[in-house]
């Protein structure tokens, strides 16, 4: 009987991992690199930023107020002559945490709804696609502002309101991931062990729909930076004394038509910065994965 | 080289020259033969066969002929030569045109040659307008390319877009297209390999008329030996990139002459062989990889014949005469080659005797398919015995693996049909059956790919099983798992690989060992060697058999392939739109008298060693099951229609004698009368 099969001994299993194929896939990403260290720069900011900034970012200093860029305040001084430079580099901290955090609600409660609908499809997808569907039309706006009459303004609201109206569009994308999965004879061979549908969603078909959720995922915190902004710039996101991008905008537009441009725009860019730097990452992973 | 048909047809120039040619394909910054020096002649009018396993540069020596490598490949030495005229030294425009007018390729999947938004009429005229022909002239030319290549209904099939048409006549547009500016070099790439049997052989047909028409000469590439022995005058054999053999098609399958020949050729079960009568023999080992550095004969590793020499030296084409040629030392001894594989082999009988272990009655699966109901499985009755392999036959759309599906309780059947396993009624579906029935039934599917989680390691694939089917855990089920691997022969090392990591043969053996790992009392098999190649194959019917000798397990066995259904099966049901036509013993069904349906898939089977005489041919497709005809399902077909009756009156299942039952108007007696003439050819190679 050995000698019937001597064709399985030799052949070399070779060729890395899925995962390991895909982090050196972006390690060769142009793309993925730059927007990676645009990334990590705001990182580090929030993590350590208060150690190196020149200046105290909330303190004032009324008689410097208003002064324009110079080699002592680099990006000058907003109204009560804080340090916008110092302010810039520690406002990255409450977008960082906010964002990411919401991020990630987004994503669990999306996938798991996915799975869900994707997995047992007919009458359950009917009924919780159509109420994502109509969960989707309402502007995130809308919900905030009634989540913050509700519950009032906090970093935890602005984070569930941005996580929730994220999640049904995660959530769509898992379930076609999933139906397509759902297809494959795997899932029939679990079945055929008998296996739970909690096994076979999470066990099963979870990782193979990975990639998906992970770009959408990034592209949902580009999004989620840009969502945290907005509503902090409107007044129901981030509250003071916080130096946040978006509030020290609202709290400075004002000054733009008076040529205090320097109040703004610095905060803008960085805005715009991190939200690009995101979206380089999420183009990155994409280009990794259709490889 | 000398090249017999330049000599015999006494023109200056062949239609296609290869002269040492080299190709690479660049891997990883590196530089990986994939051709080393082949050379080889195809003269005017010939047709030359290319054979090999996947993997040893067929369809790249295709590719390479007009300079259509993909990106990373490279020609890194040797010729080309179309009519004469070097092909490496045409420029852009040269080579444009040479692509156009004079070399015509057609590949494997027509699906995709075709163009899925434009209708099948716009494309072919397209052609005609690329050379110079305009207007209503072109679209005439057009429909004359599709009546040339007897497509049915040419003017309705010009209105008609890709995915409106069946594999069979889009394989006929991808010829016609080909044929349209009327080559002198017609490449064709596994053209037949997604076709069913019977379309395989119209398509063949086709091929082999056109091949009397026109003047084109034809490089016909092929995995499959019996398609390449009917249809090419030469055969060349690819290894490893390298010709080992080359000769007329006669003598290369009669008497070759390198031991891969002769080793691929015994790996097919041939002349009605079945398990009972020893094993198929294997190639041992495993093709070099692409650009793997060779020292010595590229065979000798897998080669019971070799010795230091072949290891050391690598061996010439030795010209033998006739326009052999034989890369192997010892090409004389060739065919001694010992075998990979003992051929005994004890198999009890199946206990027909006993109490079925599986019995279907009057099963029926209908799906509403757009308002219509589409019967994809029809009042199918049938036992199995322990032990026993039934095997499942008929084209496709007829019904095998739904049937398979519903046994399985994947699908639910009809109210009122019952299955019973061993004596207890089984639920519809796998939810409100027990757990012991359901480890009692389990599946290899035909594409390990989707059957195999990709996210899991092998132990884990291995391990899952024996969790939940055997109950195993912890040491025991460690211990299992082991001697269930080596059960399946593969090894430890495997283990912890993922099952991209592992070659279609190996990952085979997972699901073959994961069916198996609680004890099943049947296993259903879907096509699980469909998509490997011969000397795989032949490992995994060998697996198949010794393990139903030590497990007694019975299979369903469902295949497009007659060899292997008949290596492997004792009783075979011929299935068509969801019916039973025939039922019986492997035997009996397959040396018949048979159904006429039987007759001309058996038919249509290209064998290794029978002229082309007796041929029953289909015409048209498999009918749709949401309107099947009335009457016989296959009246539309039949080439032994009787009349009225066929037309107007189902025919029952009856008994032709003991245990073979045949749904047919004609009677037994008569169906012995016709057929007896053509019985003796109908043995499948």
């Amino acid at each position: 009987m050995s000698a019937t099969d001597t064709t399985t001994q030799e052949r070399p299993i070779g060729r890395r991992g899925p995962y390991a194929e895909l982090f050196f896939a972006l390690m060769r990403s142009g793309t993925f690199l730059t927007g990676f260290a645009i990334v990590l720069f705001w990182v580090i900011c929030a993590l350590f930023g208060e150690h190196f900034t020149p200046y105290d970012p909330l303190a004032d200093d009324i008689i410097n107020a208003l002064s324009p860029p110079s080699a002592e305040h680099w990006f000058g001084t907003d109204q009560i002559g804080r340090d916008v430079f110092s302010r810039v580099i520690v406002g990255s901290r409450d977008i960082l945490t906010v964002a990411p955090l919401a991020t990630l609600l987004a994503t669990v409660a999306g996938t798991a709804l996915g799975l869900f609908t994707g997995y047992f499809r007919g009458i359950a997808d009917d009924i919780v696609s159509r109420v994502l569907e109509a969960f989707m039309a309402i502007p995130v706006v809308i919900v905030a502002l009634l989540a913050i009459v509700a519950l009032g303004t906090s970093k935890a609201t602005v984070i569930v309101v941005i996580g929730l109206s994220f999640a049904p569009i995660i959530a769509r994308t898992v379930r076609s991931a999933v139906l397509a999965e759902r297809e494959l004879d795997y899932v029939a061979a679990a079945q055929l062990r008998h296996e739970s549908a909690f096994h076979t969603m999470f066990v099963e078909i979870l990782p193979n729909v990975i990639p998906p959720i992970l770009v959408e995922t990034t592209v949902r915190l580009g999004y989620a930076i840009f969502a945290v902004a907005t509503l902090s710039f409107m007044g129901f996101g981030i509250q003071p004394p916080s130096p946040d991008w978006g509030l020290s905008i609202s709290n400075n537009y004002g000054m733009i038509g008076g040529g205090f441009w320097w109040t703004v725009l610095f905060d803008a860019l960085a805005i715009a910065s991190l939200v690009i730097g995101v979206n380089l990452v999420t183009d990155g992973i994409q280009g990794a994965l259709n490889d | 080289m000398t090249d017999p048909a330049k000599a015999a047809t006494g023109m200056t120039a062949n239609a296609l020259d290869l002269n040492d040619l080299s190709v690479a394909y660049r891997v990883g910054g590196r530089n990986r033969a994939v051709l080393r020096n082949v050379s080889l002649s195809i003269g005017r009018g010939e047709a030359y066969g290319l054979v090999g396993e996947s993997g040893c540069g067929k369809s790249t020596a295709a590719l390479s002929v007009v300079r259509y490598l993909p990106r990373n490949g490279s020609i890194t030495g040797g010729a080309i030569a179309i009519d004469g005229k070097d092909v490496m030294k045409l420029d852009a425009e040269a080579l444009r045109r040479a692509r156009a007018e004079t070399v015509s390729m057609v590949y494997q999947d027509p699906g995709k040659a075709l163009n899925p938004s434009i209708r099948i009429g716009r494309q072919l005229t397209e052609i005609f307008e690329l050379a110079g022909i305009t207007g209503k002239a072109a679209e005439e030319r057009a429909l004359a390319m599709l009546k040339r290549v007897r497509i049915s209904d040419p003017v309705g099939v010009m209105q008609r877009y890709p995915h409106q048409l069946s594999g069979g006549m889009q394989q006929r547009v991808a010829i016609a297209m080909a044929l349209a500016n009327d080559p002198s070099m017609l490449i064709l790439d596994e053209p037949t390999t997604g076709l069913d049997a019977t379309v395989e052989a119209e398509v063949l047909d086709l091929i082999a008329q056109l091949r009397r028409e026109l003047s084109a000469s034809i490089l016909f590439i092929s995995h499959n030996l019996a398609v390449v022995s009917n249809m090419c005058d030469r055969v060349g054999v690819l290894y490893a990139g390298m010709l080992v053999e080359e000769g007329t098609t006669k003598d290369v399958f009669n008497d070759p002459r390198h031991p891969y020949t002769v080793a691929l050729l015994r790996c097919l079960p041939r002349g009605g062989q079945r398990k009972d009568q020893g094993r198929l023999d294997t190639i041992p080992g495993f093709l070099p990889g692409i650009g793997a550095t060779i020292t010595g004969c590229a065979f000798a590793d897998r080669c019971a014949l070799a010795d230091d020499r072949c290891r050391r030296e690598l061996p010439p084409l030795y010209e033998l005469g006739d326009g052999r040629l034989s890369r192997c030392h010892y090409h004389d001894k060739a065919q001694t080659l010992p075998r990979a594989t003992p051929s005994d082999v004890k198999l009890p009988a199946p206990a027909t005797a006993a109490e079925p272990v599986l019995r279907v009655e009057n099963v029926n699966k209908t799906y509403a398919s757009h308002g219509h109901a589409l019967r994809a499985v029809k009042d199918v009755s049938l036992d199995l015995a322990p032990g026993e392999t039934l095997g499942l036959v008929g084209e496709s759309g007829s019904g095998k693996t739904t049937f398979a599906r519903l046994l399985l309780g994947l699908v639910a059947p009809d109210e009122g049909g019952q299955i019973t396993l061993e004596g207890k009624t089984l639920a519809p579906r796998l939810e409100g059956r027990g757990d012991d029935q359901v480890k009692a039934m389990q599946i290899v599917f035909q594409n390990p790919d989707s059957a195999l989680n990709r996210s899991h390691s092998i132990r884990h694939l291995i391990g899952r099983a024996l969790k939940r089917l055997a109950g195993l855990s912890g040491k025991a089920l460690e211990t299992r798992l082991d001697e269930l691997v080596r059960s399946v022969r593969l090894t430890e090392r495997h283990l912890a690989a993922k099952p991209r990591q592992l070659s279609g043969g190996l990952k085979q053996r997972v699901a073959i060992a994961r069916a198996f790992a609680g004890d099943p009392r049947i296993v259903v098999c879907d096509e699980p060697t469909s998509a490997l190649d011969v000397s795989v194959q032949a490992a995994i019917l060998n697996l198949l058999a010794d393990l139903q000798a030590k497990e007694r397990v019975s299979y369903i066995f469902i295949s497009h392939d007659l060899g292997v259904v008949r290596y492997l099966s004792d009783k075979i049901a011929v299935l068509y739109l969801g019916r039973i036509m025939e039922l019986g013993p492997s035997e009996d069904v397959f040396s018949g008298p048979h159904h006429p349906y039987t007759e001309a898939l058996l038919s249509a089977v290209p064998k290794l060693d029978r002229s082309e005489s007796s041929r029953i041919r289909l015409d048209g497709e498999i009918p749709s099951a949401t309107n099947p005809p009335p009457g016989c399902v296959f009246q539309t077909r039949c080439p032994r229609k009787i009349g009225a009756i066929c037309e107007s009156q189902e025919p029952p299942l009856v008994q032709a004698k003991p245990g073979h039952m045949i749904r047919c108007h004609i009677p037994y007696p008569e169906l012995a009368r016709l057929q007896k003439h053509g019985a003796a050819q109908s043995e499948p190679a």
